[in-house]
């Protein structure tokens, strides 16, 4: 980018916002008294999606409410008093009231993610905080084109599922990334709404290889009138491959959500 | 809060340096920026620090790196859960900016914003005192893009979002005016001793 911002000097107390091309606003107010209060969840059910990964129910009586894309704080104690506390997306829609489901990775030597897949079972307890970050939150308004990659798709599953729940009008696509097919979590879900892109191995008939320019270019092309509102969300490497091929291809950076997974 | 059946935890190392609720990342680095990042080299890098100031200025590359340099050696810790030990940054602590600016008396609070629109709000007595930098040197080489490069402004004393990455200014207030995370539910100060997170912490 090459603007530079040359802001008036000495400007009275108005609010101001930079000249910019990201003053992206949230898309949402969010809660404060929700973001700041840890809530008791209740494990209902683990089902499994691929070797790696599986979804965890909670029942959340007092949840408030989310967005797709948002994401949540939880916390495991210890006996000593030890905490751990790591953010989650919620890959559940908004319709599911009184529950949340996360879609978790299991990290080699994670010590959230591996007390999931090693330890937990129904009727376990944690803790959780939320909804948090309005700035992915995907209302179910805008033209909305999905970029995922591993559990980055967890939160514009979230937004999948709202569409289809809702039975909403406004278009939605969706290029979920995964290394195969036995690592692609939600396979089973996935409509005529879903580009797969496999990285390391394929079904017959599916190219192998990462995702590229020329399907970027296709769904922009492809878009409708006004374009598309672009939410990413992966690892920082696939974050900044896909959001360097939405710009290469003429998506504008102010119409670029990143929730990169660090 | 209740326990956690079966979670032990990781083994405890007792760390003096790891504010309540952090874990220490050790080499790892995560990039959490919400935007793209952008294409910036230094000749189009520039820093403005205005508003309630004598002397409203706008350094350019070269500019900014003829003032005296200064380092800061130590921890950062991000709202994520993360902190990373042992860091060092390299390029100019903000008092010599604002030496030269002159703040207006009624300045209490800044803007700091990036060259991407990103902004966060400060109280001013977190910038001044030797306690806040603007960075163009990680370790021994340039700051990498993606954790701000060409510059970002460094406050170590905070989470690490009022860091701004590719920071393009900084406006002085006489009263706080929430940035682009504590618009959407973080905190307006963001100290990790005190772990405020989020709004209401
Ligand atoms: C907004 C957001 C949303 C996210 N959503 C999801 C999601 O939907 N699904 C998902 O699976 N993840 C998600 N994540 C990532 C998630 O927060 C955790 O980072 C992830 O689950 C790993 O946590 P962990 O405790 O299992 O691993 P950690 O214990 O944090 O370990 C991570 C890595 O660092 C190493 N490590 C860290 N600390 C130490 C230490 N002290 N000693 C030795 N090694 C260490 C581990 O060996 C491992 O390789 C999200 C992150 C963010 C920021």
């Amino acid at each position: 980018m090459t603007d530079t911002p040359t802001p008036p000097a000495g400007a009275g107390p108005a609010a101001w916002t930079p000249p910019t091309r990201f003053a992206v606003p949230g898309r949402i107010a969010v809660s404060n008294r929700a973001a700041a209060t840890w809530q008791r969840a209740v494990l209902t059910d683990i089902r499994r999606e691929t070797p790696r990964a599986a979804t965890f129910r909670f029942a959340v009586p007092r949840w408030a409410g989310h967005l797709p894309g948002q994401h949540l704080m939880l916390r495991l104690r210890a006996p000593d008093g030890y905490v751990a506390q790591r953010h989650y997306s919620i890959a559940s829609p908004p319709d599911d009231l009184g529950h949340v489901e996360l879609t978790l990775d299991h990290v080699d030597g994670g010590e959230v993610s591996g007390w999931f897949h090693t330890v937990a079972k129904p009727g376990d307890e944690v803790e959780l905080r939320g909804p948090l970050s309005g700035f992915f939150a995907w209302p179910g308004d805008r033209p909305a084109l999905l970029l995922g990659a591993g559990s980055g798709v967890v939160p514009l599953m979230s937004m999948v599922r709202h569409h289809r729940a809702r039975n909403l009008a406004v278009p939605l696509r969706l290029l979920v990334s995964a290394r195969g097919p036995e690592e692609l979590v939600y396979a089973s879900e996935y409509g005529a709404e879903t580009t797969a892109v496999f990285t390391r191995d394929a079904p017959p008939g599916v190219p192998v290889g990462r995702l590229s320019a020329a399907q970027v270019e296709r769904l922009l092309a492809d878009g409708p009138d006004g374009g598309w509102e672009a939410y990413v969300c992966g690892s920082n490497g696939f974050a900044e491959h896909a959001s360097r091929l939405l710009v290469g291809a003429g998506q504008p950076v102010d119409r670029i959500r990143i929730e990169r997974f660090g | 809060m209740s326990v956690t059946r079966g979670f032990a935890g990781r083994p405890r190392v007792r760390n003096d340096g790891l504010p309540p609720g952090q874990y220490d990342a050790g080499d790892d680095w995560p990039v959490l920026s919400a935007e793209v990042t952008p294409e910036l080299a230094p000749a189009q890098w520039t820093l403005t620090v205005d508003g309630l100031v004598a002397e409203p200025r706008t350094w350019t590359w070269d500019e900014a790196h003829a003032l005296p340099p200064s380092a800061y050696e130590g921890d950062i810790h991000c709202v994520t859960s993360w902190s990373k030990f042992g860091v060092r940054f390299g390029g100019v602590s903000l008092d010599a900016f604002l030496e030269l600016v002159r703040p207006a008396p009624e300045a209490t609070h800044a803007v700091a914003y990036s060259h991407t629109g990103y902004t966060t709000n400060l109280p001013l007595a977190d910038l001044t005192g030797g306690r806040a930098w603007i960075v163009w040197e990680y370790g021994d080489g340039p700051l990498p893009a993606e954790h701000g490069g060409p510059a970002r402004l460094l406050v170590p004393h905070l989470y690490f979002w009022k860091s701004a990455k590719w920071i393009a200014g900084i406006r002085l207030l006489d009263h706080d005016e929430p940035g682009f995370w504590e618009q959407n539910g973080y905190h307006h100060r963001g100290n990790p001793w005190e772990e405020q997170r989020y709004s209401g912490d």
